[in-house]
């Protein structure tokens, strides 16, 4: 099946119903995009599916066939899309397994929404877990986009 | 380093360097290690609990750039950085020019066990002292080069100056001189001043910044050598459980599954030998998964399998009602409870936890001619190479540890199992194998936080004051992970929020119970903290309550006046984290102090509208003291909403301010996920929840969106970060639940309870 992974054509043969999480990870080397539960239930796998937050490790790769797929390491081409310069701002990581999961999810929140409010930043984020807890810095630092966009 | 040479281990240290380089002195430079591109610098000797040998940790590469090396774990608290500060400051060298090395396993580097919140108690006097005999030797490389003495040249900002001419040399212009010379006596290092320092005491970002906003940086499972297989493994459900018979046929016809290999059945005590069970090794991380689901396995579910967490949940507090063994005891408590007035009773409790790291655990081995190369996001490599080496019949030595970032941690990833199950895997399979846990392995099959009952008991008399308090505590110790049937908890364990009581009552005793472990127990984040801190600081709330005062300064009057407790009426010195009470002492000034500033800052005293509140909390932990307030609303329904919190910290010297200001911020939160839902139960022995549906932490919608952060500017001794943030957590959070609603949580998780 065909698959687009940030712009590039890829021709992939294995089992369809492998999450895009492990074809990303396994058969791409894409490590950027984590595994955190395998169920949809931390987000740190969040990848963008037609511009779209998706939960990677719980979407088959039929499911992706001829979608434009966009992983962190696609983001941006410099780490410089405005969300990963806020994060360095204001120094959001931890440990920082969960941050491309979150700067996905942010990115594809902020892609819809220039302007959100607090809740609609809670409602958008709060499927992805940080177990470092950095949330009061993930939410200044979309807010700090937010703010400079609207 | 003086303090350090005081501690008895260090002679030996000491004596082991001498006799292993042949120079005497404490700084050395071990030229038979050097190659022509690096100097190395050395220390003889390592922290007060440890170690051997020589520690090498500075190195040049040709263009100048220093190579720093790092041999704690990044976990996210940011060691490698502060790391770096500390060096790079001390020799003076361009942060823009500085590369951190992530050291392998060695105990050259002497401790590299990153627990405890101690990295920066260990090392900081001791890599300032290297960092600054760099910077001396290069003085002195600068004056060879010009012949002028090396007391003329100045070092700064990775410049040799020689004062009276002007003239400049860079690092990299003098690395062949420094690689030939020798090292500054103890007593001829010059330490920098505060006021000098460009980096410590900065909040400087973390120097993997970058990989970590891109998804480059390399995690346990992101290391990727040729030809690897993925492994996963079905453990027994019950610890010490077994595999009676196990049929593969069906997991090996799925595509993709190589090889079902069974792990060696462990031996009670457990330390971190791997449980057993049986490994599904294929060629991707899905297959392996599907494999390991196709496996059809019967088991002996062994000694634990009676193990039901809410029956020994009535045990533990029936345990807690008996008098137990008495660790400390001041005046006469009977007496003291019998003059009072008013008397209280309570009962906590606070269910096992688990780590649940956003990373499960995960290793990659590969086997060498010489032995074996591991790849792992462990908070011990050399714990690692003592377990691989023994699981495989090699000597540590053989077993080479790479330490990739740790996806967080919080005390799981200091015992390597799973290193020992993916190098047996890969020793019998002739694979590379990286193992992998998913989730569910992860929530079943952890070293848990301790499972606790406790009772207080107070008198107050007729003005409030307090006459006498009695804390007893009971719960399954983490010794019994080291020696089977150990059922007492050590004065370690007791030393975390129980037996250092600073809890100023005329009339005073501690006891602790027995009682069983029936699971691996295991150290997790603040540890016992956890459970005493909530207990007591709950109480006193509750003390303050019956006497009808201000909580706040109900707080400060029992904690009573300014002193450093010498814990008289303890049959034995109090541990103190493995520092003297000379050293840090336990200073209640310190810790009222940070009462009061985290009460200015939360406005304490201020009205509030109806169902909302604020508690305070305040704790010394790891040697560090921390006061929490905690700003709640419960609505009508009972739903909980935390609009604010502040904190504030007292850890003497701190490295990076805002690494403090993130820890703080992420161990409230912490703090908030042991409160509100997360608890392990368990039936027959085996974990009742698997995943983070069932066992659910904190998510953004739960957390503060405001965390303040006041770190108290201290020259006192550096303490610990990484946990003290946590305690006072829930417990300030449980009393603002209390000042907003009148109800009173004594058992963790808060769960359902205030919609009851």
């Amino acid at each position: 099946m065909k698959l687009t992974i940030n712009g590039k054509p890829i021709e992939y043969t294995g089992d369809p119903q492998m999450p895009l999480l492990w074809v990303l990870r396994d058969e791409l080397n894409l490590t950027g995009t984590k595994y955190g539960c395998g169920i949809a239930q931390c987000g740190a796998c969040t990848v963008h599916v037609n511009g779209m937050a998706q939960r990677a490790c719980a979407l088959p790769v039929a499911a992706a066939e001829n979608q434009l797929v966009v992983t962190i390491e696609g983001l941006s081409v410099d780490g410089d899309h405005p969300l990963q310069t806020a994060w360095k701002d204001i120094q959001v990581p931890q440990c920082g397994f969960c941050q491309p999961g979150q700067i996905m999810q942010a990115a594809a929140l902020l892609a819809t929404n220039a302007g959100p409010t607090d809740a609609e930043i809670d409602t958008a984020m709060s499927g992805n877990i940080c177990r470092c807890g950095t949330y009061p810095r993930i939410r200044a630092a979309i807010k700090s986009v937010a703010g400079a966009s609207s | 380093m003086s303090d350090l040479l005081q501690a008895p281990v260090f002679d030996i240290s000491r004596r082991r360097f001498i006799q292993a380089v042949g120079l005497g002195g404490i700084f050395a430079i071990s030229t038979q290690l050097l190659s022509p591109t690096r100097a190395l610098a050395a220390i003889g000797g390592t922290s007060a609990t440890t170690s051997q040998a020589v520690n090498l940790f500075v190195a040049f590469t040709q263009d100048g750039t220093v190579e720093i090396t790092c041999h704690r774990s990044d976990m996210g608290q940011h060691i490698r950085t502060a790391i770096g500060q500390i060096i790079a400051d001390e020799m003076e060298a361009d942060w823009e020019r500085v590369r951190i090395v992530q050291a392998l396993g060695d105990p050259r580097y002497g401790d590299q066990n990153t627990d405890g919140s101690r990295s920066i108690r260990y090392n900081l006097d001791r890599l300032r002292r290297l960092g600054a005999s760099v910077r001396q030797m290069l003085a002195v490389a600068g004056g060879q080069h010009w012949g002028v003495p090396a007391g003329e040249c100045v070092v700064a900002n990775h410049k040799i100056s020689h004062t009276k001419t002007g003239r400049q040399l860079d690092f990299q212009d003098v690395i062949n001189r420094l690689v030939t010379m020798e090292v500054p006596q103890e007593a001829a290092v010059m330490l920098k001043t505060r006021e000098q320092w460009r980096y410590i005491n900065t909040g400087m970002a973390s120097v993997d910044m970058d990989e970590l906003i891109n998804g480059r940086a390399i995690f346990g499972a992101d290391v990727r050598l040729p030809d690897t297989k993925v492994a996963v493994v079905a453990r027994p459900p019950v610890v010490l459980g077994k595999v009676k018979s196990f049929d593969a046929t069906a997991a090996l016809a799925i595509p993709g599954v190589l090889k079902v290999i069974a792990i060696p059945v462990p031996t009670a005590p457990l330390v971190y030998q791997p449980l057993g069970g049986i490994a599904v090794i294929a060629s991707n991380t899905w297959a392996a998964i599907q494999g390991r689901n196709a496996l059809k396995i019967v088991w002996d579910n062994g000694i634990n399998g009676s193990y039901d967490s809410r029956a020994y949940q009535q045990l533990l507090e029936q345990k807690a009602r008996e008098p137990g063994s008495v660790i400390r005891s001041q005046g006469d408590i009977n007496a003291g409870l019998a003059a009072a007035t008013t008397r209280l009773d309570a009962e906590y409790y606070v269910p096992h936890l688990s780590h649940a790291p956003m990373e499960p655990p995960v290793a990659t081995a590969r086997m060498t001619s010489t032995g074996v190369q591991v790849w792992a996001a462990t908070q011990n490599p050399q714990a690692d190479q003592a377990e691989v080496s023994r699981m495989l019949g090699l000597q540590p030595a053989q077993v080479e540890v790479h330490v990739t970032l740790l996806g967080g941690a919080f005390g799981r990833k200091s015992k390597p199992d799973f290193s020992s199950e993916a190098a047996y895997l890969a020793q019998q399979s002739g694979f590379t194998i990286r193992l992998q846990w998913t989730r569910e392995d992860d929530i079943q099959h952890d070293f848990y936080h301790t499972v606790s009952a406790q009772k207080l008991t107070a008198g107050l008399d007729d003005q409030g004051k307090i006459l006498a308090f009695q804390h007893r505590t009971v719960f399954p110790s983490i010794g019994a992970l080291f020696s089977t049937g150990t059922t007492k908890p050590s004065a370690g364990e007791l030393s975390q929020g129980f037996s250092d009581s600073p809890i100023s009552a005329p009339n005073l005793q501690l006891e602790v119970g027995e009682a069983q472990a029936h699971v691996r127990i295991g150290w997790l984040r603040s540890v016992n903290n956890i459970h005493h801190c909530f207990a007591v600081q709950s109480f006193i709330a509750e003390m303050a309550a019956a006497a009808q005062r201000d909580p706040k300064d109900y707080l400060l009057e029992v904690i009573g006046p300014a002193r450093r407790l010498e814990f008289d009426g303890m049959g034995e010195p109090y541990p103190n984290y493995g520092e003297t009470l000379t050293r840090y002492p336990y200073d209640t000034g310190r810790l009222a102090h940070v009462i009061h500033l985290a009460a200015a800052s939360a406005g304490w005293g201020r009205t509030l509208p109806p169902g909302s509140g604020l508690g305070i909390a305040a704790h010394r932990s790891f040697l560090t003291y921390v006061a929490t307030v905690v700003e709640v609303n419960v609505s009508s329904s009972g739903e909980l909403t935390i609009p604010k919190v502040w904190m504030a910290i007292d850890a003497g010297t701190v490295v990076n301010t805002d690494t403090v200001i993130n820890q703080c911020q992420g161990g409230a939160v912490f703090g908030l996920s042991c409160a509100l839902h997360a608890g392990i139960t368990l039936q027959h022995g085996a974990v009742e929840q698997s995943n983070y549906h069932d066992y659910a932490v904190a998510r953004m919608n739960e957390a503060p969106p405001i965390i303040e952060v006041q770190v108290v500017a201290s020259d006192a001794l550096p303490a610990g970060v990484g946990e003290p943030p946590t305690p006072p957590f829930a417990p300030a959070l449980c009393n603002a639940i209390y000042a907003a609603t009148g109800k009173r949580i004594r058992q963790l998780p808060i769960g359902n309870q205030l919609r009851s």
